[in-house]
């Protein structure tokens, strides 16, 4: 006999409940706003499914989400969580830009030049922040958040100035065509979006790489072991500085590929920041959701990029875009409670199963 | 000596035949369709000392998890002073006069001893918390039960008996009714574990009752009344203890006869292959605790460590693998210098080594059984190819390891360590480390936890590395386990070798009075 699934056990159903009681809040919100829930959530469905271009729109918004939301969940398995991502996606952005703006490469090869740069980026980004916290003790943490404002700062600073600005407006030139990630003329005509490009492919690759590294190799065993015990892990010979290092520089690369495959498919600029992006900060939102399973994050990514780019119709209706934040931030909210409801559950439902066992056994 | 039959408390007994205390009724617990309780009995009377007496994995934790409400009853009764009652939840339990000390720590490892026994029971001053009369009221309740600790060190940095103690003052604490004691005594020194007889006779004197779960069939018939029997999750029987001795019970529980004296045949040691020189070290607080030790082992030979615990054993060992850096000294394996080197060096230069502290330092907890016994050789060919798993291969192992050291429930290879019952996590290391088969063997507090029938497996495990002509350090605080499997006995004592017996010669008393700081020519 097998043993019967018990649906509470999962995390799927924990967070779609999650989702939903995020759209309920929303629609309260909304309707004390004096905003009718339905036609506001209608416009945000029309938004999304309204039509094929919506969709692909929606998949271009979700790539660098998906990547930023990976380097989280990634951080997340060796018990780091890295609120860098926001800087590191930055130099990421700026890395790949540069490499676009300044260096001559053919097609296909340039675009993966500008991402190796973006990576590395990234991962010195991330990196230095590791080698910090293992040579110096210095709590992750805090020197995330430093280097996110490092970075703003930087961008800024590079974006005005004079070899790479563009004349009219307060960013970057736009990187050679060369550099571009975008897909080709038939496809901007096939999807109705001309934007379309190779993002969403990358980030699903990442995806698929990041599980199988994580369940499939030693590395993975490594990075798991030490994120669950590192006492266990160092006694069995795992050098937790070096794991830390690698997690955090794999974790910083992730997050600095988002902002390649976001400038070079979507922008193919960087404009001047009036405060931080959060592509990376959503990055949180986005591993959460997924339950820092990189599989998982493909989903929650696409749910965040659709949710970001149906949300700018609301204003169509009156209704206020930030009202997807707050759907986000409630599911966030009743995520982070689910694993407190997941423990009721399973015992209330373990319970009732043995009252009907021991009714029958009577 | 095993056989003597001892009635010194027994035959004191404080039972109150006429009043039931806790009466569990036909209890089954299941994890799925696995019955880790099948229809069990339990009757305690109030000032009577009840032991629990089964195999590993036989289901005592579970059952009284049950009753500490830790875990719900899949069917079956539970009986409070007369009163039938439903345990939802250990604050329940707690008000019913229930207390329990887990078979593992549940300290919070950055608090402090004070701040541990106080947690969520504080003493309030106003709004703070006022530890001050919390640490009065622990030192007196310290002091009168002979449990000492120190009130403001960090439980990281405390050892694994001064853990155990707490964990009892915790109990203590709340002033608890019924005790639990899961296991009180696996990591107590001989020494406590009398002063802990002593508490529970004190205890029972007050009317109080006490579960006592132990392995130590000396314990049971030193100190409690009745014991009641458990073989693979069934109720056997409920003994009177005054009326049997350890052999009736070890067969009881095992359904075999066991054979306490392990079998070792003479072999002649080799060169030597752990050779410590002149060890200095200081503990967290800055204080010297080795002390200029010098310790060999040779191949083909059992070195048993006897000492009282806090004289340096446990030190030692960290810094022989690894954990701990030492200040200054020699130490080699086979000649080559290990010196404060990182844990992995020390292991491949040939040391492996079965942890103090299982949980913390032997097993990834939340890391199936068949990942845990791969922790040091994830990275050999035999487990992995390019940096990818060998998954198949690791099962293959995991299955093997299983079947050769009996570790329970069979299939268990994809079980998280956690969901293992004490025991058998302790076989998944002992698996591991003696499947490593490196030069030398450390062994600290090996049979920690285990069954009768366990113990002689695992002392089979020991001789043979031995035999083969490994060195194997045994680190132990039951003197029994080091007088019948050492060759070579040494006795440490303030973090110096101060004593050396031949292990056939040994004899409890002498080695007592070495380890209490005498001189050997003094005896
Ligand atoms: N949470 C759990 N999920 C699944 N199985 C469990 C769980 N807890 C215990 N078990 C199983 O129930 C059985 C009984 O375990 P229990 O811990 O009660 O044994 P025990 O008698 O206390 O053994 P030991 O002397 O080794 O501590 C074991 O086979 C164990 O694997
Ligand atoms: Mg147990």
């Amino acid at each position: 006999m097998k043993r019967k699934f018990n649906i509470w056990e999962g995390n799927f159903i924990y967070t779609l409940l999650a989702i939903v009681i995020g759209f309920v809040v929303g629609a309260i919100l909304l309707s004390v706003a004096g905003i009718d829930p339905s036609v506001a959530y209608g416009s945000l469905y029309e938004g999304i499914f309204g039509d094929k271009k919506y969709i692909v729109y929606s998949m271009v918004y979700a790539a660098p989400y998906i990547l930023t939301g990976l380097s989280v969940a990634f951080s997340f398995k060796t018990g780091v969580f890295n609120i860098g991502a926001e800087g590191q996606f930055v130099v990421g952005s700026l890395a790949a830009v540069l490499v676009g703006l300044f260096v001559d490469l053919p097609p296909v090869i340039h675009p993966i030049v500008c991402m190796l740069a973006a990576a590395v980026a990234g991962a010195i980004w991330g990196g230095v922040v590791g080698l910090m916290k293992i040579k110096r003790g210095i709590n992750e943490v805090l020197s995330y958040i430093m280097f996110n404002w490092i970075a703003y700062y930087l961008s800024n600073y590079i974006v005005i100035s004079k070899s790479v600005k563009d004349e009219s407006v307060e960013a970057t030139r736009l990187v050679k065509d060369s550099a571009r990630t975008l897909m080709s003329d038939k496809m901007v005509i096939a999807t109705g979006c001309p934007t379309v490009n190779w993002g969403f492919v990358i980030a699903t690759v990442c995806a698929i790489a990041l599980w199988f590294i994580i369940t499939k190799t030693t590395l993975g065993y490594q990075l798991r072991a030490v994120g669950l015990s590192k006492t266990a892990s160092e006694y069995g010979g795992i050098s937790s500085s070096k794991i830390f290092m690698s997690s955090m520089a794999i974790s910083g690369m992730l997050a600095g590929l988002g902002g390649a495959v976001h400038t070079l498919g979507m922008t193919g600029r960087i404009s001047q920041f009036a405060g931080q992006e959060s592509f990376g900060f959503d990055g949180i939102t986005v591993a959460l959701i997924a339950g820092s399973n990189p599989i998982g994050c493909i989903f929650s990514g696409l749910f965040y990029g659709a949710m970001k780019y149906g949300g700018n119709k609301l204003t169509l209706v009156n209704a206020p875009k930030e009202v997807v934040n707050i759907i986000m931030g409630t599911i966030i909210f009743f995520i982070a409670i689910a694993l407190l409801f997941k423990r009721i559950m399973v015992s209330v439902s373990e319970k009732k199963n043995s009252d009907v066992k021991s009714a029958k056994e009577d | 000596m095993l056989c003597r039959k001892e009635t010194t408390v027994g035959n004191a007994s404080n039972v109150d035949m006429n009043e039931v205390a806790i009466q569990m009724k036909n209890i089954v617990k299941k994890f799925g369709n696995f019955v880790a309780n099948d229809h069990i009995n339990l009757t305690i009377h109030k000032g009577e000392v009840h032991a629990i007496l089964g195999e590993n994995g036989a289901g005592k934790s579970t059952l009284m998890n049950v009753l500490y409400g830790i875990y719900q009853p899949t069917s079956g009764s539970i009986e409070i002073d007369g009163k039938e009652v439903v345990i939802e939840g250990p604050e329940k339990a707690i008000e019913l006069g229930i207390g329990m000390v887990h078979q593992h720590f549940m300290l919070v490892q950055p608090f402090t001893v004070t701040e541990n026994i106080i947690l969520g029971d504080e003493p309030r001053k106003g709004l703070v918390v006022d530890k001050e009369s919390a640490k009065k009221k622990i030192m007196e309740l310290s002091e009168k039960y002979g449990l000492m600790v120190d009130p403001d060190a960090k439980i990281e940095d405390i050892s694994v008996g001064m853990q155990q103690r707490v964990e009892i003052l915790k109990v203590l604490y709340r002033g608890a009714k019924h005790l639990i004691l899961d296991e009180p005594t696996s990591s107590l020194t001989p020494q406590e574990i009398s002063e802990l007889m002593e508490i529970i006779k004190n205890l029972t004197n007050d009317g109080k009752s006490v579960i006592l779960i132990t392995h130590k069939l000396k314990e049971i018939t030193e100190a409690a009344d009745f014991c009641t029997i458990i073989r693979q999750g069934k109720y056997i029987d409920t003994v009177k203890v005054d009326e049997v001795d350890e052999n009736a019970l070890a067969s009881m529980m095992v359904g075999r006869n066991v054979e306490f004296k392990v079998e070792k045949k003479d072999i002649k040691p080799g060169k030597v292959a752990l050779d410590v020189k002149n060890l200095h070290a200081k503990d967290y607080r800055g204080v010297e605790i080795l002390n200029g030790l010098n310790l060999q082992v040779r191949e083909g030979e059992i070195v048993g460590l006897a000492g009282v615990d806090g004289n340096g054993q446990s030190e030692l060992v960290e810094i022989l693998t690894g954990l701990m850096k030492a200040e200054s000294g020699e130490i080699t394996i086979e000649g080559v210098d290990i010196f404060n080197k990182s844990p992995k060096e020390i292991f491949d230069t040939g040391v492996s080594s079965i942890p103090e502290d299982r949980q913390k330092h032997g097993l990834v907890m939340d890391y199936t059984v068949s990942e845990n016994l791969i922790l040091q050789n994830f990275g050999t060919e035999k487990f992995s190819k390019h940096g990818i798993l060998k998954k198949s291969a690791m099962k293959k192992f995991a299955d093997e390891m299983i079947e050769k050291f009996d570790i329970r429930p069979r299939g268990c290879e994809t079980r998280l360590a956690k969901q293992l019952s004490g025991g058998n996590q302790q076989k998944v290391i002992i698996a591991r480390e003696v499947t490593n088969d490196k030069e030398l063997l450390i062994a600290m507090n090996p049979t920690r936890g285990l069954d009768v029938g366990a113990i002689e497996f695992v002392h089979k495990y020991l001789v043979e590395q031995r035999n083969k002509g490994r060195a194997v350090l045994l680190v132990s605080f039951e003197l029994d386990e080091i007088m019948s499997l050492s060759d070579q006995i040494q006795v440490i004592f303030e973090g110096q070798i101060t004593g050396s017996v031949k292990g056939s010669e040994a004899d409890e008393n002498e080695l007592g009075f070495l380890m209490a700081g005498g001189k050997k020519d003094e005896a």
